[in-house]
């Protein structure tokens, strides 16, 4: 990472500290001098905005702690005491809570931009699998946040998600008796949750690290998936995708807003302002949005074990994406049937999406499991099929190439259209 | 800007369908409940003062006696954004109500008339002994339910309810409820204690009997009194109670958004610039 600072310390100060700690050549190698594609698009500012939000819900979070109550007696009503006294609570709540569900806008259309232009290929692969981990702790963080405000949805679903470990042959039982330090959901489930919740994105964090660090030891992915060739190729990150990066920020601050103070409470659920009552069940147990097409993957299983096998399944299938792609072109750009497939694919997980808010039944449980089906098929069948069966068009010889090109190596789909201005 | 302009909709469009699949979508056969006019709907809508007191005045003589509003302090009366009473208006009202308070210095609880800084007590000392007093149904807190309820909304409407900034779902529900008692239609079966009300969530059969009549509450302000505004003026009240900081929360909203219009516009020609001679 230092390796491409440009950086000479000047001030004594800066000499002295430079020869005894590099942190900041490290930083300006990293942050300021990197050289970055000239040709990301703006697809590619969702890791910068991911980057900014994970900040905002930390900071926002802590504050939130600092009055909240993790006790299931005072629980909901902690939550109210923040919402209702505690000066501009509401609006820290607010940002948190749509804070979270705009963490996973972000990061899904992270995850798709990785999977169309194949930032998953070597030699990115570790990038790729540290931000699977990512996402698999994000949605945990996510679910026991969830938990917190002690609502009818928060316990609920808790019981459901911590029922699933009961699957588990054999030790499920004791397992589940482990997660809730006890013999249901109660006071030191909330409590660890609680502790967890506050953890977790510290580890998050910490993984965002490698995460930087992996890709720039093998250089960002690009649009057209060529490596850069030459310095044409290239500007350094600052101040071009500095400012690009905090352009897309506040772009995307203006629609969390939107949501915080003007819809605050369009993404949750009517039944979490009730207070959690363990007597009485909810008409319908539904996840947090972000989490729906795993839930429809879950119910399309009608045996149990299998349903939580499926859904976890559905994860761990992205660890070994890069193995199971047999194509050795990158980028979606010059590959005309996986475009097409990709495409089938992102309306496939919107559908799974709707099906898992839907109730169990009838043709709604029939779709499940034709979408479940085709999602696994997707890595394990198109995905290696394609490599072999698809002729790439040809690929451009340099990044400045691609960009001169223009027209001839874009793709047909407006979306994946390279930004061009 | 082109391409931008193409992937800012595309955004939108896969966007709302994503976000937008909230768990409002689930449910069977719901009710039809018809949208209202609110004072406080929209980017810059405010509370009615007089609104909120009528409420305030029909939560006070009908349903008090079962429904509490443990969240509320009476501080809160004489709060900006709320129903404005002042704070001597606000003391008045606190000092009918009984709280219990204690122990005091020989170990023992005691009633005092309420100030300021108390909550509203509840009518029930538990839920054993609501359920008790009302045939088994239990008559749920008021501080949160125009939260807590709300209208089905199927799709694609739900989609739009994010754009069009419609959260009144809570409030519409309550309207709906309070208006929509019926005569027993033909054939349904209502038990005793049991009333026919074409607009409750839990399945048209309520325990509670219709609670309003016209003239029930005196209105000083020349305002009808009949169950239609009555209704409305409770639901208004209790969307407050759910939501006691909803217009500073709309106002600053829209300093926010102006603010973060203005920056990103500011950002975008700077970007533009600074990106003039690249070729990308």
């Amino acid at each position: 990472m230092a390796g491409h600072s440009n950086y000479v310390p000047q001030s004594a100060a800066a000499k002295w500290l430079e020869s005894r700690l590099p942190v900041i050549s490290l930083v300006r190698g990293s942050f300021v001098d990197f050289p970055t594609p000239k040709n990301l698009n703006y697809w590619w500012t969702f890791g910068g905005i991911l980057f900014f939000v994970l900040i905002a819900q930390i900071m926002t979070g802590i504050v939130l702690a600092m009055h909240y109550t993790p006790a299931t007696t005072m629980a909901f009503d902690s939550v109210e005491h923040i919402m209702r006294d505690v000066n501009f609570g509401w609006m820290l709540r607010y940002l948190h809570s749509n804070g979270a569900s705009m963490f996973f806008v972000a990061v899904y259309i992270h995850i798709f931009r990785g999977l169309y232009y194949g930032s998953y290929k070597a030699p990115r692969e570790i990038s790729w699998i540290l931000g699977v981990i990512i996402f698999l702790i994000m949605m945990g963080t996510a679910f026991m946040g969830y938990v917190l405000p002690w609502g009818q949805m928060s316990f609920w679903g808790a019981t459901v998600i911590t029922n699933l470990f009961s699957a588990i042959p054999l030790v499920g039982e004791e397992i589940r008796t482990w997660l809730w330090g006890g013999f249901a959901v109660d006071n030191p489930t909330l409590n660890r949750f609680f502790s967890l919740h506050y953890l977790l994105p510290f580890m998050i964090f910490g993984v965002v690290i490698l995460h930087v660090w992996a890709f720039h030891t093998t250089g960002n992915n690009n649009p057209s998936g060529v490596q850069p060739k030459t310095k044409q190729d290239t500007v350094p990150f600052h101040p071009y995708y500095t400012m690009k990066d905090l352009f897309a920020i506040i772009v995307f601050l203006i629609v969390l807003c939107w949501f915080a103070f003007y819809v605050p409470n369009y993404m949750g659920h009517p039944d979490n302002y009730i207070e959690a009552n363990p007597l009485v069940t909810p008409a319908h147990i539904v996840p947090e949005w972000y989490f729906l097409p795993f839930y429809a993957i879950l119910r399309a299983v009608p045996d149990k074990l299998g349903g939580v096998a499926a859904m976890f399944g559905a994860i761990a299938v992205l660890f070994v994406l890069p193995w199971l792609d047999t194509s050795k072109v990158r980028s979606g750009t010059y590959r005309p049937l996986f475009k097409q497939f990709f495409w089938i694919f992102a309306a496939n997980a919107v559908a799974l999406g709707y099906l898992g808010a839907m109730p169990a039944e009838g043709w709604y449980v029939i779709f499940s499991r034709i979408f479940t089906v085709y999602y696994f098929a997707h890595f394990l069948v198109i995905l290696p099929m394609l490599g072999f069966l698809e002729k790439p068009r040809p690929l451009p010889a340099s990044i400045t190439d691609a960009v001169l090109k223009g027209g001839s190596g874009k793709p047909a789909a407006a979306a994946s259209a390279p930004d061009t201005k | 800007m082109s391409t931008m302009i193409k992937m800012v909709r595309s955004f939108a469009a896969v966007a709302a369908i994503a976000i937008a699949t909230p768990a409002l979508s689930a449910g069977g056969e719901a009710p039809h409940i018809d949208r209202q006019q609110w004072s406080f709907s929209g980017p810059f809508g405010v509370f009615e003062r007089g609104q909120l007191q009528r409420g305030f005045k029909v939560y006070q003589e009908v349903c008090q006696a079962c429904h509490g509003l443990r969240q509320v302090s009476f501080r809160n009366l004489a709060q900006e954004g709320g129903p404005s009473f002042s704070e001597d208006q606000a003391k008045q009202i606190a000092s009918d109500y009984t709280v219990v308070d204690g122990p005091n210095d020989d170990g023992d609880m005691y009633d005092r008339p309420a100030i300021l800084a108390d909550k509203f007590p509840s009518p029930f000392p538990n839920e054993q002994a609501a359920r008790a007093a009302n045939g088994g149904a239990y008559p749920p807190d008021f501080s949160l339910l125009a939260k807590a309820r709300a209208a089905y909304r199927g799709f694609p409407w739900f989609v739009f309810d994010a754009f069009t900034q419609y959260q009144e779902n809570g409030p519409d529900y309550i309207y709906s409820l309070l208006t929509g008692y019926e005569e027993d239609p033909e054939g349904v079966e209502v038990p005793a204690g049991q009333y026919y009300n074409h607009s409750y969530l839990g399945g048209k059969l309520l325990a509670m009997a219709p609670p309003l009549y016209d003239e029930a509450v005196e209105y000083t302000d020349g305002s009808p009194m009949t169950v239609d505004q009555y209704s409305k003026d409770v639901s208004a009240f209790m969307m407050w109670a759910a939501e006691p900081h909803l217009e500073q929360r709309k106002k600053i909203g829209f300093r926010v958004m102006v603010f973060l219009i203005f920056f990103a516009g500011m950002l975008y020609f700077t970007k533009k610039k600074l990106w003039r001679n690249v070729e990308h």
